[in-house]
C-alpha cells in the first residue's frame, strides 16, 4: 500500500495503522463491540511488522499484559469500550505508578454497564478522566475524524513514550466506524516520539530519580540496571516508602510531570471564536456536528464559535479561555448526562451562560438542536 | 536488628552464596519468624545460580500479598503488579522481551482466586516461563483471612467456625489446564525444592512449581498448630515423594500431597508456535 495514496478507512482501522505506524511492537486486547476492529487489524498487521499480538483471556489482563511489554521496553496498546475499559482501569493505575508507557484506546459506546454495544455516546470523559483509584497524572486524546484517528493514535504513543505515562485515545462509536478518505503520511521521528532511555552509570542508579522535566530515565531490562517497579508508592530508588516526607516529594514529581509539558500535551482547534459571542465547546462526533451548527449559526448572523480540544484531558484551560474571552454563552454539547459541561463550568467566568446539550439515547447530536441551542443561548 | 547474623555468617551450599542474589541493602526483610517464604525465595536463587542465569536477564513478576513481597529482595529486574496479575503482566513482558528468563512468583490467593483465570490460561498458553506458587493456605498480608486452599475446617478470620469449603489443588488444575510441567515440593526439602525448580526453569514452556510453605505467626497460632518446625514436621507426615507414589498409605496419611515433578509434557511452546505461523503468513503475504 503507498502509504501517501489516499485511501477509504474506518476510524478504527485508521487507528491501526497509526499505532503501526508509531512503532506499536505488542497489542492485547480482549473482544469488545465497537472496537474489535482495532484488535483485528492489530492481528494481521502487528506479526508483519515484527511484533506480537495476543488475545487475553480478559480485559484486566489484556492490560496487564501491555504494561508488563512496556516495561519490557516495548511500545504497547490496547483497545476496549465501556465495560472493558471499567476492566482496565485497575492496570490504568499501574502503569501510571510504574510510568509504564502505553496507549488505551476506549471506543465509546452506550452505557452504563452492558448499555447499548453498537451505539456511540461519550459518557466516559469523566472515567477517563478519574476511572482508577487515587490521584495520577492523565492524558486523554479525543479525535474527531478518521485522519485524526490515525494522527492522534501516533500522538497518544509519543506522548506516552516521552512523559513515561498511559495515555487515553478517546473515540466514540460514530468515528471508530465512520468511513473517510485519509492519507496515511508516515509520521518523522520526532512525531513518533522517543523513550528516555537510561544511559548512565548503573552503581547507584535511582529508576525513579527527580529530574528537571519530571520524567525518570527507563532502565530497560537486559542493561544492566537490575530495577525494581512496583505499584506501592515507591522513593526515587524503586523501594516501596510511607514516610510521609517522601511521598509528598515522589508524588509531586509523578503529578507533576503532566503540568511540566502542557506545550506537548494541549492540543486544540477554535474556529471563529475571535468574535465570537457564543462558543460551543465539543469533542468528537459531537464536534462535527457543532461545527455545522457554528456555521449555520454564522450565516444567520449569529457570532458562534467552535472550540473542539483535541487533547482533553488535561483540559486545555488557557486556550479556552483565550477562545471564549468574547462569549456571553457556551454550549456544551455531549453524547452523555453532562460530564464536560462540569469542566467547562468550572472554566467559565460567572457572567458566562452554559447550556448543555445533552443525549443518551444512542443518537448523535444533531446540527439543528445546537444551533437551537445557540440561539436560545444569546436570547 | 543487631541480634541478626552478620551476612558472612549465612549458611553456603556448595558455591552458592545467596549474598550474590540478594538486594542486601533491603535487609532485615519483612517476613515473620518461621515463614516458609524465605526458604522458597532461598531455594529459587540457589538454582538460578546452579543454572548460571545472568541476572540482567532475569526477571522476576510477583503480585500482592505475602508472596508478592519477595520479589524486591532479588537482585535483577523485578516487577511487583497488582494483586493476581502477574501471570497476565509477564505473558506481556515474556512476548515483547522473550530474550530475558521470566520467573513469577505468586501465592495462593494471587494466582488460585483473583489470578484463577489468568493461572487457567497461562497453563493453556504453554509460553516460556516459571511460576513459583508459593502456598502457605492464607491470606498472610491482610490479616489471616480464608484462602482457596485452607484446610478444611481450619479457623482464619473469616472462617471464625471454620473453613466450610473444598481445598483447590493448584497442581491438578494446572495439569488440567494443560501445564506442560508441574511439580510440588515443601520447603523442608529445599535442596530438592531447587532441583525441581532447576527442572522447572530448564523447561521450555509454561511451567508450575507449587510450594507447601507454611505461615506460623498467624495461621499457624490460629489453629494451634504449634512453631514453625511442627508446622513444617507435619507436612512432611503428609508428604509423599515420588518414590512411594504407588504406596497405599491413606490411613495413615489422611491428606496426602504428592512431591517432586508431577506432569511433564511435550507440547509446543507459544512464542514458537507464534512465530512459525506469522513467518508463514508474512511469506505468503497473507492471513485468512
Amino acid at each position: 500500500m503507498n502509504a501517501q495514496a489516499p485511501v477509504n478507512l474506518q476510524g478504527n482501522h485508521a487507528c491501526a495503522l497509526g499505532a503501526i505506524a508509531a512503532g506499536c511492537a505488542f497489542y492485547a486486547g480482549y473482544p469488545i463491540t465497537p472496537s474489535s476492529e482495532i484488535a483485528e487489524r492489530m492481528a494481521r498487521e502487528l506479526p508483519k511488522a515484527g511484533g506480537v499480538f495476543i488475545q487475553m483471556e480478559d480485559e484486566i489482563a489484556s492490560m496487564a499484559a501491555v504494561v508488563g511489554a512496556s516495561m519490557g521496553g516495548a511500545r504497547a496498546m490496547t483497545a476496549t469500550s465501556g465495560p472493558g475499559f471499567s476492566l482496565k482501569q485497575e492496570n490504568i493505575g499501574l502503569a501510571a505508578m510504574m510510568e509504564a508507557p502505553c496507549v488505551i484506546v476506549n471506543v465509546m459506546r452506550g452505557g452504563p454497564s452492558t448499555g447499548m454495544p453498537t451505539r456511540p455516546a461519550q459518557a466516559d470523559i469523566m472515567q477517563a478522566r478519574w476511572g482508577s483509584h487515587g490521584d495520577r497524572p492523565v492524558i486523554a486524546l479525543c479525535p474527531a475524524s478518521v485522519q485524526e484517528a490515525y494522527a492522534e493514535t501516533i500522538r497518544a504513543f509519543a506522548l506516552a513514550e516521552r512523559l513515561r505515562t498511559p495515555v487515553v485515545l478517546l473515540m466514540d462509536e460514530v468515528i471508530g466506524h465512520m468511513v473517510e478518505t485519509v492519507t496515511l503520511t508516515p509520521p518523522t521521528e520526532e512525531e513518533k516520539g522517543a523513550r528516555k532511555w537510561a544511559d548512565e552509570p548503573k552503581e547507584g542508579f535511582l529508576p525513579y530519580r527527580i529530574t528537571e522535566d519530571g520524567v525518570p530515565p527507563f532502565p530497560r531490562p537486559g542493561d544492566g540496571y537490575r530495577a525494581h517497579a512496583t505499584g506501592l508508592t515507591h522513593d526515587e530508588n524503586g523501594f516501596p516508602t510511607q514516610d510521609p516526607a517522601r511521598v509528598a516529594v515522589v508524588m509531586r514529581r509523578l503529578l507533576g510531570k503532566i503540568d511540566k509539558h502542557r506545550d506537548i500535551i494541549d492540543k486544540w482547534e477554535c474556529v471563529d471564536c475571535e468574535d465570537a459571542e457564543v462558543v460551543v465547546t465539543a469533542v468528537g462526533i459531537s464536534a462535527r456536528a457543532a461545527r455545522a451548527a457554528v456555521r449555520a449559526a454564522r450565516e444567520k448572523g449569529v457570532k458562534a464559535g467552535l472550540f473542539r480540544p483535541v487533547t482533553l484531558w488535561p483540559f486545555p484551560e488557557e486556550a479556552f479561555r483565550a477562545a471564549t474571552a468574547q462569549a456571553r454563552a457556551i454550549v456544551v454539547p455531549e453524547m452523555n448526562a453532562g460530564q464536560m459541561v462540569l469542566e467547562v463550568q468550572r472554566l467559565a467566568r460567572d457572567e458566562q451562560a452554559v447550556v448543555p446539550v445533552n443525549r443518551f439515547d444512542g443518537e448523535p447530536i444533531a446540527p439543528r438542536e445546537i444551533l437551537a441551542s445557540i440561539e436560545e443561548a444569546l436570547t | 536488628m543487631n541480634e541478626r547474623p552478620a551476612p558472612e555468617k549465612l549458611p553456603r551450599d556448595g558455591s552458592f552464596d545467596i549474598r550474590d542474589w540478594l538486594r542486601l541493602e533491603l535487609m532485615p526483610h519483612f517476613m515473620c519468624p518461621g515463614c516458609g517464604h524465605g526458604i522458597a525465595l532461598r531455594a529459587l536463587l540457589w538454582a538460578l545460580d546452579e543454572l548460571r542465569v545472568n541476572k540482567d536477564d532475569l526477571a522476576v513478576v510477583s503480585g500482592i500479598g505475602c508472596s508478592g513481597r519477595t520479589a524486591a529482595y532479588i537482585d535483577a529486574n523485578t516487577f511487583h503488579v497488582t494483586h493476581g496479575r502477574p501471570l497476565a503482566f509477564a505473558t506481556g513482558l515474556k512476548l515483547a522481551r522473550p530474550d530475558l528468563t521470566v520467573v513469577v512468583i505468586s501465592g495462593d490467593g494471587d494466582s488460585l482466586a483473583i489470578g484463577g483465570n489468568h493461572f487457567l490460561h497461562a497453563c493453556r498458553r504453554n509460553l516460556d516461563m516459571t511460576l513459583i506458587l508459593l502456598n502457605n493456605e492464607i491470606y498472610g498480608m491482610t490479616g489471616g483471612q480464608v484462602s482457596p486452599t485452607t484446610t478444611a475446617e481450619r479457623f482464619t478470620t473469616t472462617t471464625p467456625f471454620g473453613n466450610n469449603e473444598p481445598v483447590f489443588d493448584a497442581c491438578e488444575v494446572a495439569q488440567a489446564a494443560g501445564a506442560t510441567f508441574v511439580g510440588r515440593e515443601a520447603t523442608l526439602q529445599t535442596p530438592n525444592l531447587k532441583d525441581l525448580l532447576k527442572d522447572a526453569i530448564a523447561h521450555h514452556g509454561f511451567s508450575v512449581v507449587e510450594v507447601i510453605s507454611d505461615c506460623t505467626e498467624i495461621y499457624g497460632r490460629k489453629n494451634d498448630l504449634g512453631n514453625s518446625p511442627e508446622m513444617i514436621l507435619a507436612q512432611k507426615r503428609e508428604m509423599r515423594p515420588e518414590a512411594y507414589r504407588n504406596t497405599v498409605d491413606t490411613p495413615f496419611r489422611p491428606n496426602p500431597f504428592n512431591t517432586g515433578v508431577l506432569a511433564r509434557r511435550d507440547r509446543p511452546e507459544y512464542l514458537d508456535v507464534y512465530r512459525a505461523r506469522t513467518e508463514a503468513l508474512r511469506r505468503q503475504g497473507g492471513g485468512k
